[in-house]
């Protein structure tokens, strides 16, 4: 097994992981960690495919991922600032605020 | 044509926008402002006219290509308009411009109006190069700002109920992205371009192929809210302000809809099986039968409606197996692909005028429980009266858009010799009429115990229930223009499908 093989393997792991996280266990942080490890593992993939065309690096995965990051973020922050409202105007933290 | 050239216009199709939503944000306290955003949707229709005009009048008949930066693919990013494009990015212009219109009088706290303003004009950006866009990579970008800004604008309601329908639709949102996203690393790793046109003369039927097309279509039909994955449609839609849930029935989830015709039809064609054609009209045919029964059953006026685009949506989805899998030169053209791009554009319509009419009663009756909803087309006229023009549309009546869009499905349903979708589309418009027929008999009548009170109806500016009507009216124009909007549609198909097709008729 090549090694950009056995870490787009993990990444699609990953992308497994975060999808069980964020359609079964309740609690909303959870299901928004979950997007995140999904993301990871998307990354994952794809640096695994800026190294499969050796000798050269492929520069343009390198790109993909860091524009991937800032939508990450900016997801991740939104979805936060909700959860915050959210909670002000409820005193339920245990709610199942989404899915 | 001197000087004024095609290609050059397309990046201010996204440009404009762009520049409107910083303006809007840096000016966000100058109240007196907010009717110069009607003036810079006014602005976008014209451009988006001019380039739909100049498409229309270029003799090739081809589709207009423009380099970004001059990179050119596969580095660089390509923006692409063929007709089909040029006629969703016209739609979205002339819808823009008239929910920017109604806006303008609809969100009269300065807080509010400061909020939504740069949101609105993100989600304009986003539409239109979700439209141009030639790049798969550049498409995941799109599809996420239009995401950030679509749960945003619902968000600006307030009040738990929006903010749970606005973090689900988030998260749903997310996860199609992801997928999508996944799917094109896979693509990426197999072909090693992201340029639409060259996938398409490289993809082949393999592992990853497939692979890749089946993470593609689960993502963008999260996004599209095709039955079984459309729980997320109705509180979002039905919980969002009303130009804003007006904006998501008819522009947004059309965005990921056209980008599964592309992909299906065009890039990934040749991964693709009749099966799974078959599958996703299947599921579109179930979604016209699920989404009118619970339009039926719902309880809430908004509610109503947003079920309803469920069920539109599904028509939709008639487009795979009665396109069927193209030769290798075909593009996106045909008599399919016009009835449904007709669709597209009568539903947007209909559905943005019954969402402005429900909006404009839900304000002032302060409510939208439609078993209190007797007698309100005594006090809303108009408004009601554009829900019942929007509904005929819906129902597929003449002489409306609705009933040219439905005379052309079921045209193409019987030259592809495929008569079942007939039923569908009949019993999705008997449906639609007992949805519609609820509201409006519950308007017309009286009930006796509860006497019309006439003391708390708040005074609606006039311009709300304009908005519905003027939205309503060209429901029922275009029913008379038909013609113009189907050639226009052919831009950018080659000639050797038109002849293909020319046979088969």
């Amino acid at each position: 097994m090549t090694q950009d093989l056995f870490y787009s393997i993990c990444g699609i792991a990953l992308f497994g992981i975060g999808l069980y996280g964020l359609l079964i266990p309740p609690h909303i942080l959870q299901k928004i960690l979950a997007v995140n490890v999904m993301g990871t593992g998307v990354f994952m993939v794809l640096i695994a495919t800026a190294q499969s065309r050796a000798p050269a690096i492929d520069p343009v995965p390198h790109a993909m991922v860091l524009t991937g990051i800032v939508v990450a973020v900016a997801g991740t922050a939104l979805a936060l600032s909700l959860v915050c409202r959210i909670y002000a105007l409820s005193d339920d933290t245990e709610q199942d605020a989404g899915r | 044509m001197s000087g004024l050239s095609l290609p050059a216009l397309l990046p201010w199709l996204v440009g404009l926008p762009l520049l409107a939503a910083a303006a809007s944000f840096a000016g966000q306290r100058w109240v007196a402002g907010r009717w110069l955003n009607a003036v810079g949707a006014a602005a976008q229709l014209a451009l988006a006219v001019l380039v739909l005009w100049l498409l229309a009048a270029g003799d090739s008949g081809l589709g207009q290509r423009y380099t970004l930066g001059g990179w050119g693919a596969p580095l660089g990013i390509d923006l692409y308009i063929d007709g089909f494009a040029g006629l969703m990015i016209a739609i979205t212009a002339a819808l823009g411009f008239v929910l920017s219109l109604y806006s303008c009088s609809y969100f009269t706290e300065p807080d509010q109006a400061a909020r939504f303003w740069p949101l609105w004009w993100l989600l304009m950006v986003a539409l239109n190069a979700v439209f141009l866009a030639a790049d798969a990579f550049n498409i995941y970008v799109t599809l996420e700002i239009l995401g950030l800004a679509a749960v945003a604008l619902v968000a600006l309601q307030g009040g738990r109920p929006a903010l749970q329908a606005a973090l689900r639709y988030l998260l749903v949102g997310l996860l199609g992205s992801l997928c999508y996203l996944l799917g094109v690393a896979l693509l990426y790793r197999a072909y090693g371009t992201l340029d639409l046109a060259q996938l398409g003369q490289l993809v082949h039927a393999a592992p990853l192929s497939w692979a890749a097309l089946g993470l593609i279509t689960v993502g963008l039909l999260l996004k599209t809210a095709l039955l079984p994955l459309h729980f997320w449609l109705p509180p979002a839609h039905a919980n969002a302000p009303a130009p804003v849930s007006a904006a998501l029935s008819a522009l947004v989830v059309k965005a990921s809809f056209y980008l599964l015709a592309r992909f299906w039809l065009e890039t990934l064609s040749a991964a693709t099986t009749a099966q799974g054609l078959q599958v996703l009209g299947v599921l579109g045919a179930a979604a016209v039968l699920v989404g009118s029964i619970q339009a039926i059953r719902a309880q809430r006026l908004k509610l109503i409606v947003a079920y309803s685009t469920v069920a539109q949506l599904g028509y939709l989805f008639l487009l795979f197996p009665l396109f069927g899998r193209p030769s290798d030169t075909a593009g996106l053209g045909g008599a399919v692909v016009d009835a449904v791009a007709y669709f597209i554009i009568a539903h947007a319509c209909a559905k943005a005028a019954m969402f402005l009419a429900a909006g404009n009663i839900q304000r002032a009756a302060g409510h939208d429980d439609i078993s209190r909803l007797h007698g309100i087309a005594r006090r809303q006229p108009l408004s009601l009266f554009a829900f019942a023009i929007a509904g005929a549309s819906l129902i597929g009546l003449p002489p409306s858009g609705g009933f040219v869009a439905k005379w052309l499905l079921l045209n193409a349903a019987i030259d592809a010799g495929q008569w079942w979708w007939l039923i569908t589309v009949i019993a999705g418009g008997l449906l639609a009429a007992v949805y519609v027929f609820r509201v409006l008999n519950l308007a017309f009548t009286d009930s006796a115990e509860q006497p019309p009170a006439a003391e708390a109806q708040p005074v609606l500016p006039r311009l709300l229930p304009l908005g519905a009507f003027a939205l309503a009216i060209i429901t029922v124009l275009l029913g008379f223009n038909a013609l113009w909007v189907l050639e226009v549609l052919d831009i950018g198909v080659p000639p050797l499908q038109l002849a293909a097709d020319g046979e088969a008729l």
